[in-house]
């Protein structure tokens, strides 16, 4: 008997047993199809942080105002004002820090003819754009000149620059904040969502200066928000956090067994936690993915198991007319295999369309990589290969009467 | 190439001792019927004789009809003859060929070309039409589908079912079913056909209809026919009958024509 024989054999038996043919593909596609689409948002997930974690900028140490039992990053913030602009200067001199980078925020109605866009307004030194490696799409970055001056000039975030300039360039219009005219130097480049989960495009820098005598009004003269300090390396962050410490301990005068009037974060370990976090999430969706496998397996084993009765008579009858072993073992792992082949193509079709609608409803990041989809394929097939040969096999080996009586 | 190819003066069946000897777990050994011989032994087996010493020659072009009670191992023997099963001892040639010395491929070819099965229970392959039903032991030979899909429609023309040839199983009849089940065991021509209590499922109008057909194919093409049959009207049909009580062979003579 020829091998395309037995193929159309096999595909025949397929064909007239649509039902079992079908429910084993089922339980193929959802274990493929599960798992192709959790893996793909788990790893989305982390891909999504460890971008977020890069635009951030490397080495950061962060410096708020405000004991650390007293407040967060940002609610604690505006109520005491104890950084300045001199201490931003002190730490950037000290030896484990490369660069810092004082700022002030606020936000602001922007006009540009009659569209207007609200956005966080942020003053900035040029060393922030250093601090977050951050770049000049077009045009380009004001200057240690511009903060001196207080000069009105602003960079704007390409989401900022979108919704008030749509395709027009932006860089040497002039834009109003608060009513001030602006002059705009340039565009940023894109960077994404930040951890928190904010868009840090939609943003606008000005020089810190400007800010703080022409836009926030109120402000004691000289203080800053937050500030962001650069450490050298990695390895310096925490000389760099144990140096910053103590000089502005010395700064503002916190004498010996009193809590600082400021807290320094080092960015390093929230990365750690957050990184973690994607991690976490991503092996317990593989975990709910490995049950659908699980699950998709039982039900292939289920019912290739029930119909082992029938097809061991079917092989009974076929050795009786006149099969040999190969023939039969043949048509068995040929129906195996195009049962898996088939369910696992369109459970990796399905798990791949999830994941882009999943993309497209919820603007989530999904990352499929070949190897969860081989992962996936290889146990569902192996499932599905071993339940409908094995039994074939067996049944194969007994003589036609036994096949013939089997109940 | 078929293992069988021997001078045509041997007879086409002999056996010589056939034994066949079932082990079964105690547990499941009833042993109700009375006329298997039980032996308990001591690993927790029963065994349970149902062939006794049995030899027969049966020549080219004969019909032969095989009696006895249930239970007489009527069906055992066919199976044995028929390749579907081993004996526990003795020998048994077919057309000259020791069956013990095939391998497994050789007997699944002699079964294919050689032996054709006809069962009381039919034995059709489900959800399949006729026409596939009768062509399958062709594909098992190695013809190719369209020819082997016109000789399978030939052969159900032959039987009568031609316009059943695209009906599945459970659309026929018990005859028409059995019709069927005659043309596959034709399909590849034969010399043997083996039919146990092919009637056995049939009323007497369809019985006789199916005779008919086996007498046909022994008159006119000189195919050999053993059926197991436990009437006495269709066992006039044929010309020899061999009687079995409890495994073995207790009568064996020509029918008076
Ligand atoms: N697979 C088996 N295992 C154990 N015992 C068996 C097996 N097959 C048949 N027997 C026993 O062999 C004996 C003969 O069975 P067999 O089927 O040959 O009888 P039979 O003459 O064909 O009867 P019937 O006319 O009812 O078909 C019976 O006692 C039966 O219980
Ligand atoms: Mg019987």
């Amino acid at each position: 008997m020829s091998l395309l024989a037995i193929i159309g054999e096999a595909l025949r038996a397929l064909r007239l047993n649509r039902l079992r043919t079908g429910l084993t593909m089922l339980g193929m596609i959802i274990g493929v199809a599960a798992v192709v689409l959790m893996l793909a948002i788990g790893q989305g997930a982390q891909t999504m942080v460890n971008q977020a974690i890069s635009s951030m900028g490397s080495n950061l140490l962060i410096v708020v105002p405000g004991a650390t039992s007293s407040g967060a990053l940002r609610s604690g913030s505006g109520a005491v004002q104890t950084l300045t602009m001199s201490d931003a200067q002190a730490i950037a001199s000290l030896p484990s820090v490369k660069a810092t980078a004082p700022l002030i925020t606020g936000t602001a109605q922007l006009n540009y003819g009659a569209n207007n866009w609200s956005t966080v307004v942020t003053g900035v030194t040029p060393d922030y754009f250093e601090v977050r490696e951050w770049a000049a799409e077009s045009g380009a970055l004001f200057t240690e000149a511009d903060v001196r001056s207080a000069t009105r000039i602003a960079m704007l975030g390409q989401l900022t620059a979108r919704n008030l300039f749509g395709d027009e360039d932006p860089t040497g219009k002039m834009v109003r904040i608060k009513n001030s005219p602006f002059l705009i130097a340039g565009v940023l480049a894109v960077k994404g969502q930040s951890l928190d989960g904010r868009d840090q495009d939609d943003a606008v820098f000005i020089p810190i200066t400007t800010g703080q005598r022409q836009i926030f009004g109120n402000q004691f003269p000289g203080t800053i928000r937050f500030l962001m300090a650069q450490a050298e390396s990695a390895e310096m962050m925490e000389e760099a956090e144990a140096e910053m410490n103590q000089l502005l301990r010395q700064r503002h005068r916190v004498a010996e067994g009193m809590e600082n009037d400021f807290t320094v974060r080092n960015m390093a370990a929230l990365t750690a936690v957050a990184t973690g976090a994607a991690k976490v999430m991503s092996i317990m969706l593989g975990a709910i993915a490995s049950v659908s496998l699980l699950v998709g397996g039982i039900g292939i084993m289920n019912i290739m198991l029930v119909s082992v009765t029938e097809r061991t008579r079917e092989i009974g009858i076929r050795m009786a007319i006149g099969a040999n072993r190969r023939a039969i073992l043949l048509q068995f792992l040929l129906e195996a295999l195009v049962i898996c082949i088939l369910g696992g193509l369109a459970g990796i079709a399905i798990g791949i369309g999830g994941a882009w609608a999943v993309s497209e409803a919820v603007g989530m990041v999904v990352v499929i990589t070949f190897g969860t989809v081989v992962l996936a394929f290889a146990f569902a097939s192996g499932v599905g290969i071993f339940f409908g040969f094995y039994p074939a096999r067996k049944a194969a080996a007994l003589k036609p009467v036994e096949a013939l009586r089997y109940e | 190439m078929t293992p069988l190819q021997n001078p045509a003066s041997n007879p086409l069946i002999k056996v010589e001792s056939l034994c066949k000897i079932y082990s079964l777990d105690s547990g499941a050994a009833g042993n109700g019927n009375g006329n298997g011989n039980g032996n308990g032994n001591r690993n927790g087996t029963v065994n349970s004789q149902v062939l006794f010493d049995v030899s027969l020659s049966i020549h080219r072009g004969e019909f032969v009809a095989i009696m006895g009670h249930s239970g007489s191992g009527k069906s055992t023997l066919m199976n044995i003859l028929g390749c579907l099963d081993t004996p526990t001892s003795g020998h048994y040639w077919l057309d000259g060929s020791d069956i013990a010395s095939l391998s497994d491929d050789e007997l699944a070819c002699v079964r294919n070309r050689n032996i054709g099965f006809v069962f009381q229970g039919f034995n059709l392959l489900k959800r399949m039409t006729a026409l596939d039903n009768v062509a399958t032991p062709l594909l098992y030979a190695g013809v190719n589908r369209s020819d082997s899909r016109k000789r399978a429609q030939a052969l159900l023309h032959q039987t009568g079912l031609g316009k059943f040839a695209a009906y599945q199983p459970n659309q026929l009849s018990g005859g028409q079913q059995q019709r069927v089940a005659i043309s596959r065991a034709l399909v590849n021509n034969p010399q043997l056909i083996l039919a146990d209590e092919p009637t056995g499922n049939l009323d007497t109008q369809t019985s006789r209809e199916i005779m008919e057909i086996f007498q046909q194919l022994n008159r006119e093409h000189g195919i050999t026919i053993v059926l197991v049959t436990h009437e006495d009207d269709i066992a006039a049909c044929t010309g020899r009958l061999i009687r079995l009580q409890d495994g073995r062979v207790v009568h064996d003579a020509e029918v008076p024509a």
